[in-house]
């Protein structure tokens, strides 16, 4: 009974989602405030019905009903509670659901914190939101219902969850990605709402930027998390391998970080609505597209999610309908928007409209890169990959004039041509941040590379100078604790920048990454830590068996940590899997992880020494915490 | 000249020489790093230096794996038709298996010998064929 | 124009993606049926000395029946095989799967064997290949070792007499 219920709460949803996408839209028309009215109840019991399936599926999954096909494809009896709750995400169906109910949730958000904003405005922002969830729905109920069953006989006990994915990381990573995804969905809303209403006198910037800086918050934890999990799970000691389903991601984070900068100047210089316009739209439509990208398995990629022909098809249509209709009113209203251009060359105008072009010149670099494989196929039938020195030597270059203009945009004043001034207030940063960049890794290494001085420099030349910023507001405010959520929110975000930077430089420039031959007994240094490889064990699991390696890590002489990688074979799929261990710290990681086992007890092994690896996650939760915290700002200011 | 018709002269310079400066990182780029995925049937005929990155694809044949010292591992990649040796220095990935799918990028060493610095079992995350995606994950 | 500009890459872009999404399509499209049986070499349940590959299926029509001791589904459909399987001029080969060796034949001399061998597959890897979802399951494959048609689920007398069977006879026939 249960999986047919959480079927017809869906149904029922949908149901609400047809009538609010039409009768507001009805209401607007006909100028009847009680149907447009009717939108904010509608979007509620649409959040609830939503709600209500997703809980029945997780209750399939706790109950064990392996007669609901989704179930017994991802989860078995013998699987920990903890992973069979998140297994309900575990495949394609299950995280549609969750991605579905996480989009009414804003909705729901949307609904609730958005009474001051005028009627009508607000009613088609749910109209279009209504719109986008009757293509989520359709495309639940249609292609990929998580509720069917497997009759007329069903196995007793389920497949296993992919031994890849029982692991945290991935189970918080797919519900923080998605709410940064979907989250996107609401500024789009908004835009199209200014611009099928034609208002520009209205402030809808205003309105629309605690919504990108939250969905930004959550999309940057996201990819942070997706690149934690893939640098201790797969095993490869990698973070970032700019593959599809990582760029999908990245694509929209890039333009909404473009959107969040050119939204503050739509705000309050009231410049440039068309562009923040066009950004919104192009963050979710971004973000739709890594969704069809991933799910339709057009292109090939480390995460492997279901596919079928079917569902890809659905996207893509949903995408054309969605993306191109609201291109369309963009290519109609968007005039209206743009003023003729009034910049001054040396002021804060000008930084931020040259970031923001960079921003989504670099995702534009980032997106024919991901999809010229499919260019070349399509036009002549050859397979090809690209490889990811392509991303690196266009994307940095790229984002080298970004990264200088981080610091100078708080600094610069808005509206006034001042190069001197300018030029004067940073000149000591610069050259400090030059020399400091040289000295540090030459005092570490004692060997100097242009890039790294470069990395290392930049991500000084944003400390100090958003430090700078950070004094000087404060002075004037007469305390750090008296800064405004906004001015706290971008100096976190610009100091996490930097830290990302700086981790990036060093790990990917002074790592060490070993493949070796080791019996238990020898020992090997890296770094001048000394890693020796103590014993082997076989061990078994709740539902694998295997081998588990013990190491000593030491530094003169002292034992600092003891590593224990494995070898894991899952007993209901036969899959094998390895599991890495890793000395974690603020400076280093060491990373351990076995390869086979060669005879006469000698085991291949991969040693990795990591510097500075953490600060590349560390910025980047700074980042987020940054957007969050201008978020609640905004929102405790009233939002008007 | 005024002003601001002065101001837009630069303003169409500077875009236009920015486009043109991205325009060339990008077609720089992607001409080094694109590369062509062959069989080893395909490979046979295709005309390709051995300076040039591609990457193969095929079957691992069953009994061909052979360990050398140091990690250095030899196996013979068939697509039932024709075959190639691969060679490669590392561990292989999890899923690596005689008789399953793989493949491998990396440089061709003459006509008969292709050196892999990089390994994709097929079954594994990293590229699994289409039709056991559906019940793989 | 500049306005229009958006659109138009995008349009660009969908078509690219839906020519795309052919090109997966005839990938994704060849699923098993049609195509020849997937290779491995195993040994059997009966002999752990006796190694089998794909060739077994060449020569006559195989019914592979995915099956395993824990499997009580295929208890109930095993009484089908004892009765239907001999008449018909067919080979039933098993595929035991994500079981041992110990546990099946235990399984097999309790119930009577009608298959003609028994393939071993503990670690399920070959079930895998075959796209098995849950036991039982079971394939026909016709003489050249080309799948022709996959069954999931139990096989009772109705599927057997409507489906199997009239395929069986036509497979025999061409």
């Amino acid at each position: 009974m249960v999986p047919e219920i959480g079927e017809f709460c869906l149904i029922v949803a949908f149901c609400l989602a047809v009538v609010q996408s039409t009768l507001p839209l009805a209401g607007l028309y006909r100028k009847k405030d009680h149907w447009i009215a009717m939108a904010r109840p509608l979007a509620l019991g649409q959040c609830f019905f939503i709600t209500l399936s997703f809980v029945l599926l997780v209750i399939c999954f706790l109950q064990n009903d392996f007669s609901v096909a989704y179930v017994a494809r991802n989860s078995n009896s013998s699987l920990p509670i903890f992973y069979q709750v998140s297994a309900v995400w575990g495949g394609h169906e299950g995280s549609l659901l969750l991605w579905t109910l996480l989009f009414s949730g804003w909705v729901m958000m949307v609904t609730l914190c958005s009474r001051h904003l005028p009627m009508h405005f607000l009613a088609r922002v749910l109209i279009i939101l209504g719109w986008i969830s009757c293509g989520f729905l359709l495309f639940l109920l249609a292609t990929s219902s998580p509720f069917q069953r497997y009759l007329p006989d069903y196995p007793l006990d389920g497949r296993d969850l992919n031994p890849l994915l029982q692991d945290f990381g991935l189970i918080v990573h797919p519900p923080v990605l998605y709410m940064g995804y979907v989250g996107f969905a609401i500024p789009f809303a908004f835009a199209l709402s200014v611009l099928w209403g034609n208002e520009n006198d209205l402030p809808w910037a205003k309105w629309m930027r605690p919504w990108v800086l939250v969905a930004f918050g959550f999309l940057t934890v996201g990819i942070a998390l997706g690149s934690w999990w893939a640098y201790y799970e797969l095993g490869w000691g990698g973070w970032w391998f700019w593959d599809p389903v990582e760029n999908a991601s990245f694509m929209p984070w890039l333009v909404g970080i473009a959107l969040i900068h050119s939204l503050m100047m739509s705000d309050k210089r009231q410049m440039f609505q068309g562009w923040s316009l066009l950004l919104a739209i192009l963050t979710f439509a971004l973000s739709l597209l890594g969704a069809f990208l991933v799910r339709s398995g057009i292109l090939t990629s480390v995460h492997a999610f279901a596919n079928d022909p079917t569902r890809g098809i659905f996207l893509l249509e949903f995408l054309g309908v969605v993306v191109g209709g609201s291109f369309g009113l963009y290519a109609r209203r968007g005039k209206r928007f743009s003023m003729p251009l009034r910049l001054e060359w040396c002021s804060r105008e000008t930084v931020i409209l040259l970031s923001t072009v960079f921003l989504a010149v670099s995702t534009a670099t980032v997106l024919l890169g991901t999809l010229f494989p499919l260019f070349y196929e399509v036009c002549t039938g050859q397979k090809l990959s690209v490889g990811f020195p392509y991303f690196n030597s266009v994307f940095i270059p790229l984002m080298l004039p970004v990264l200088l203009l981080i610091p100078i945009g708080p600094i610069i004043t808005w509206g006034q041509n001042q190069g001197k001034e300018l030029i004067q207030k940073v000149q000591w940063i610069g050259v400090l941040s030059v020399v400091l960049g040289a000295v540090i890794p030459w005092v570490f290494t004692r060997a100097l590379s242009v890039s790294v001085a470069l990395g290392v420099s930049l991500g000084i030349w944003i400390m100090l100078g958003t430090l700078k910023t950070a004094y000087q507001k404060s002075r004037q405010r007469g305390g750090v604790f008296k800064l405004s959520k906004g001015a706290l929110g971008m100096i976190f975000a610009h100091l996490g920048m930097a830290v990302s930077i700086i981790g990036i430089t060093i790990v990917s420039h002074y790592q060490i990454e070993r493949d070796v031959v080791m019996k238990p007994g020898q020992s090997l240094e890296i770094a001048g830590e000394e890693i020796g490889f103590e014993k082997m064990q076989r061990t078994e699991g709740e539902n694998y068996l295997g081998y588990q390696g013990h190491f000593g890590v030491s530094v003169a002489g002292k034992k600092i940590a003891e590593l224990t990688p494995e070898k894991r074979v899952y007993v209901v799929q036969g899959q094998r899997l390895t599991e890495t261990a890793i000395d974690p710290g603020f400076w280093r990681d060491i990373y351990i992880s076995l390869g086979e086992s060669l005879g006469e007890e000698s085991w291949s092994v991969r040693l990795y020494y990591k510097p500075l690896v953490r600060w590349i996650w560390l910025g980047a939760l700074m980042m987020a915490m940054g957007g969050l915290i201008a978020a609640w700002g905004r929102r405790t200011k009233g939002g008007n | 000249m005024n002003t601001l018709r002065k101001r837009r002269v630069w303003l169409v310079v500077i875009l236009s020489s920015a486009s043109l400066i991205v325009t060339l990182l990008v077609i720089q780029a992607l001409r080094h790093n694109l590369n062509l995925y062959y069989t080893p049937t395909e490979l046979q005929t295709a005309d390709i230096s051995n300076t040039q990155k591609i990457r193969i694809g095929g079957l691992v044949e069953k009994g061909s794996l052979q360990r050398g010292s140091d990690l250095i591992i030899q196996f013979v990649v068939t697509d039932l038709t024709h075959q190639i040796s691969v060679q490669y220095t590392g561990i292989l990935p999890d899923l690596f298996k005689e008789g399953q799918g793989v493949v491998a990028s990396g440089r061709l060493n003459g006509k008969a010998l292709f050196v892999a610095d990089e390994i994709l079992a097929k079954h594994d995350e990293n590229y699994q064929p289409p039709r056991i995606l559906d019940h793989g994950s | 124009m500049r306005f229009l500009l958006p659109l138009v890459i995008f349009a660009a872009l969908c078509g690219f993606l839906w020519k795309g999404l052919s090109l997966t399509d005839k990938t994704l499209a060849s699923t098993l049926i049609g195509q020849s049986a997937p290779a491995f070499q195993l040994n059997t349940v009966e002999d752990p000395n006796r190694w089998v590959s794909e060739d077994i299926f060449r020569g006559k029509i195989t019914l592979l029946n995915v099956w395993a001791s824990w499997c009580h589904s295929c208890q109930k459909e095993h009484e089908v095989w004892m009765t239907v399987v001999k008449p018909a001029d067919i080979a039933l080969v098993g595929l035991n799967y994500h079981d041992t060796r110990e546990e099946a034949g235990r399984w097999l001399q309790s119930h009577g064997n009608p298959y003609r061998l028994n393939i071993l597959d503990e670690r399920g890897r070959l079930g895998m290949d075959y796209g098995v979802t849950g036991t039982p399951e079971t394939f026909v494959i016709d003489k050249n070792g080309v799948i022709r048609y996959r069954h999931v689920g139990p096989v009772d007398r109705e599927v057997w007499d409507k489906k199997l069977f009239p395929l069986v006879e036509a497979l025999q026939k061409s």
